[in-house]
């Protein structure tokens, strides 16, 4: 497997399920059988293919590996992969995640299981190329293309809201992109080439710096979702099928993340510091103002998507803290949010499937009958809450200590947060599984069933094992968060010179 | 002493002007069904007309300068000769359904196509107003092609009447320009420009010709009839209207402003640049309250060429470039929405509502597909041919500094999207009305190409941006 190219061939590898699925003309039990078995099987195989990236991805080297190129469209844009330690993580997030979603599509679509299905490969393709693409054009017709499946799956799989929800995501997140689309164009024509490792060199003008950073900062604040334009993320989770809100939870509000580490901070060091004290700000409201939020929530998928938003806000917060802590930490929230927020949507989908709804207010005292239920629940819970011991502390510790640095004061408030976080993820366990099992309609609901257990166990394993044990993890980032923050900070430290040249 | 002009170079023009006469011939002669042979003679005579061209490239400048053929005009007259053709073609079972079948049609789309080759090739005012013209009739009488119905013929009337008012504008504005620089060919104004600079009566010429090509392109605020045509024409009509005599206009537009009036940039910079923005912020607005597909897809031309004009804006090659691939993803995706249009067809009759396409995704999932696709393509998601359409316009604009241009390009953009997100929900998301009749061959075909070159354009842009760069710079 030499020079085989490994990572061109776990992006499009889904594809092929695709055409797979395509062959299948028949419509009935056993073809929608098939169809399923295809699509699990190739999530599953590609996350396999995928492990041989993490096998042969070198943690000591921080620039980019597997890397690959090939002419595509005339002078302005080539086709360029490569990962490097802060993407190749979430391309085995994104393989290792798609099963879930195949098997938890498996009982709760009923109907065009074909389409769900090829939307859901098309889907993994791009989010997949989203993190290998080492060119910004590519980059953005990876990003951008997620929306359109994205947009069928919430509009035609989704709740009773389902248009406008599916409208908002689309068109929210389209305005913020298209001005990032302008700012690649502009710095095509400063830096003559959208190849990202070049872009990675080119010092652009301070005077420039701004303006691109603002455009970048429209698209991936939208994305990750920042306070105040996160209003298109609690729609979208309420109305997407389960494995829709583990998809956009688990993957789709990474890129905003991956996206500042990959662009912002890295190209615009000069505007990333002028402008970190106004993301801080933004952060810390964030933490605060949606955990308020999510406390008032009566629906449990509105709850959890409010709690995504306030952990986004470490998330942002640590990137732009600008210093190793904060950043590893950044990479180690969303990579652990993205395994804590998808299970919890699974949990949620285990008894949406039985009750079909998902209202507070109609459940309570689950324990009674869903006591393997309740357990798994509860360990999710308390990985969002970031109890030492499962994936989410490590993640906001290592956010807070790096803020600290930075600022103490946004580390305090930011430290609310964790405060509040308890109270509304403890309140809705409380609510939910705990208390007398008294209402009639609950009398007769099943606990886990065999596959359901199967998609739960390997994330209880995951989210505490690297709540224990975060090395695998941080030693894969650490060589090319290194090297990221030295550069920022070396850029920092040449303008400051220039500038006590010139006085 | 009388010299005969090189003729090589006009070989295609000279073969569909026999052509039409050969075929007008052949149509009256054969009293009896003689549409479908005339027909079929005609879709024959285009290709040939296009492969001559590819096959035997002759470059050169003839009749006194006047008619000029160069990699600009080939690859142009390429896509107006296809986008002919598919009209041709994707006539037939309307016409046949709704009774006009008249071999006229396909003469006078032969005549119009040689019209447009003709402007393509213009580099002298005369020979601007003359392809114009033979182009502009044959339209007038094609739009009401289907006499014994008053929509149609009040669509002919109303182009007629506002085309010739557009034509007389064109012409008073070139005789301006002759007036104020003492030339017609385009060489000639472009040496008393760079001597003398734009005198303000030239800038008055400028405005009025600027004007007069606004309205053969349907930019805005000269736009108004577009709609009105569109919707009243019989489909297949608009179906050509929408996609050769866009890109035609477009060409000569051009061809005038890089050749002709070069040295004078900041003056026509700035109106390409307003009508630009006005098209596209009026095609993505007046869209959104649509209910007839047909005045949508007069809604989306207008902004189409909006972004088209973008490019334009720019003046550069890289500009013209992306004024070369937008108007070749522009041709597709037209020719497979239209593919669509035509075969919404119930047993009472055509649907021209876009109601009509409900849960069309349930009925026909292929033609709901690929119909949802070209609608993503026209909003300019990636990755789809109108993706990159766009960004090969915006990049130019972005290279020539007009950022505010861009900008406002892409946020209109966004507005767009949302009636043609509008289409693809009522296709995917809604309850399934009935189901059309079977697609007729040809429009699978259409359909199929069509689609085809909007969801893989990723992978032959690379040798399209190649020929439309080497096409740029042939004006340059």
């Amino acid at each position: 497997m030499g020079d085989m190219p490994l990572l061109s061939i776990v992006t499009f590898l889904p594809l092929a399920g695709v055409f797979l699925i395509l062959w299948n003309r028949a419509n009935d039990e056993v073809a929608i059988r098939n169809i399923k078995m295809v699509a699990l099987t190739t999530t599953v195989f590609t996350f396999l293919v995928s492990l041989f990236v993490w096998a042969r991805f070198d943690a000591t080297n921080p620039g980019f590996q597997l890397v690959e190129e090939a002419r595509w469209m005339g002078d302005f844009v080539s086709y360029r992969m490569g990962v490097d330690g802060i993407s190749v993580l979430f391309v085995i997030l994104t393989t290792f995640l798609m099963p879930f979603c195949i098997l938890a599509s498996w009982r709760s679509i009923e109907y065009r299981v074909k389409e769900y299905m090829i939307a859901f490969l098309v889907l993994e393709t791009l989010m997949i190329g989203v993190f290998c693409a080492l060119d910004a054009v590519l980059f953005y017709v990876f990003f951008e293309g997620g929306l359109i499946p994205m947009f069928i799956i919430i509009g035609v799989w989704g709740g009773k809201r389902r248009f406008y929800a599916s409208y908002k995501f689309f068109l929210y997140t389209l305005l913020g992109s298209v001005l990032m689309l302008v700012a690649i164009m502009a710095m095509y024509w400063d830096a003559g080439t959208t190849d990202i490792t070049r872009l990675l060199q080119h010092p652009f003008p301070a005077a420039m710096q701004p303006w691109l950073w603002i455009a970048f900062f429209a698209s991936f604040a939208v994305k990750m979702p920042m306070w105040p334009v996160h209003t298109w993320l609690p729609d979208a989770h309420v109305e997407a099928p389960t494995a829709g809100s583990v998809i956009l939870a688990g993957i789709l509000l990474k890129m905003g993340g991956y996206g500042f580490l990959r662009f912002s901070v890295p190209m615009f060091p000069l505007a990333s510091a002028d402008f970190a004290p106004m993301v801080f700000a933004l952060s810390v409201v964030a933490i605060i103002y949606t955990s308020l939020v999510a406390l008032m929530q009566d629906d449990i998928k509105k709850l959890i998507a409010y709690s995504s938003v306030a952990h986004m806000g470490f998330v942002t917060m640590g990137i732009f803290a600008l210093n190793e802590q904060g950043v590893q930490g950044a990479i180690f929230q969303m990579i652990s949010h993205g395994l804590v927020s998808g299970a919890l949507f699974l949990c949620v989908g285990v008894v949406y499937d039985r009750m079909h709804t998902r209202e507070i207010t109609a459940y309570g005292g689950l324990v009674n009958r869903m006591p393997a239920y309740a357990t798994v629940f509860l360990i999710f819970t308390m990985a969002n809450v970031g109890l030492p011991g499962t994936s989410g502390f490590v993640g906001e510790f290592l956010t807070l200590m790096g803020a600290y640095e930075a600022n103490t004061w946004v580390a305090f408030f930011a430290a609310t947060g964790v405060i509040l976080s308890a109270g509304y993820a403890l309140w809705l366990f409380r609510r939910v599984v705990f208390g007398e099992l008294t209402k009639d309609s609950l009398k007769g609901i099943l606990d886990l069933s065999g596959r359901e257990k199967a998609l739960l166990v390997p994330l209880v394993v995951l989210v505490i094992y690297y709540g224990i044990y975060p090395l695998p993890i941080l030693d894969a980032t650490a060589a090319s968060v290194d090297s990221l923050v030295k550069n920022y900070q070396a850029a920092i430290d040449a303008a400051a010179q220039t500038a006590a040249i010139a006085h | 002493m009388f010299a005969l002009p090189a003729l090589m170079p006009a070989l295609p023009e000279i073969l569909l002007g026999v052509g039409a006469l050969v075929l007008l011939m052949v149509g009256v002669f054969r009293d009896e069904n003689s549409t479908d042979v005339v027909t079929g003679m005609a879709v024959a005579l285009l290709i040939v007309a296009a492969a001559v061209m590819v096959l035997l490239p002759a470059d050169g400048v003839t009749f006194d300068g006047a008619f000029v053929m160069d990699g600009f005009a080939r690859f142009l007259k390429v896509l107006v000769l296809i986008g002919s053709a598919v009209a041709i073609a994707m006539s037939v079972a309307y016409a046949r359904a709704e009774k006009f079948e008249r071999f006229e049609y396909p003469v006078l789309i032969v005549i119009a196509t040689l019209g447009m080759m003709m402007m393509i090739s213009a580099s002298d005012l005369i020979s601007v107003y003359l392809g114009l013209e033979l182009q502009s009739l044959a339209l007038y009488v094609v739009a009401s092609i289907n006499r014994d119905q008053l929509r149609s013929t009040e669509a002919g009337l109303k182009y007629f009447v506002l085309g010739a008012l557009s034509s007389g504008m064109l012409l008073y504005g070139a005789s301006l320009v002759y007036g104020f620089t003492g030339h017609t060919d385009f060489a000639g104004i472009r040496a008393v420009l760079t001597a003398d600079g734009a005198s303000i009566g030239f800038v008055f010429g400028l405005v009025f010709m600027m004007a007069g090509f606004a309205f053969k392109v349907s930019a805005v605020p000269f736009h108004m009839w577009t709609p009105d045509v569109y919707e009243g024409a019989p489909t297949p009509v608009t179906a050509f209207f929408a996609a050769a005599p866009k890109i035609a206009a477009m060409a000569v537009l051009t061809r005038t402003v890089i050749d002709a009036f070069q040295p004078a940039l900041t003056d026509w910079q700035q109106i390409i640049a307003f009508v630009a923005i006005a098209s596209m912020a009026l095609g993505a607005f007046a869209a959104i309250g649509q209910t007839n597909i047909k005045r949508l897809m007069a809604y989306s031309s207008i902004g189409h060429m909006g972004y088209a004009l973008v490019g334009l804006a720019a003046g550069t090659a890289t500009g013209v470039q992306g004024v070369l691939i937008y108007l070749a993803t522009y041709l597709a995706m037209t020719a497979g929405a239209f593919a669509c249009i035509l075969a919404m067809r119930r047993e009472d009759g055509m649907v021209e509502e876009i109601s009509g396409l409900s849960g069309l995704a349930r009925n026909n999932l292929v033609m709901g597909f690929l119909l949802a696709m070209i609608m993503f393509s026209l909003a300019g998601i990636p990755p789809f041919a109108g993706f990159f359409a766009k960004y090969f316009v915006f990049v130019a604009a972005v290279e020539a500094e007009l950022y505010w241009l861009a900008v406002i390009g892409v946020v209109t953009s966004v507005v767009g999207a949302y009636y043609y997100l509008r289409i693809v929900k009522i296709i995917f998301f809604d309850e399934p009305a009935g189901a059309f009749k079977a697609m007729p061959a040809e429009l699978r075909v259409v359909l199929g190409l069509s689609s085809a070159f909007v969801i893989f354009f990723g992978l032959v842009s690379g040798p399209l941006s190649d020929a439309a760069q080497a096409a740029a710079r042939s004006l340059f």
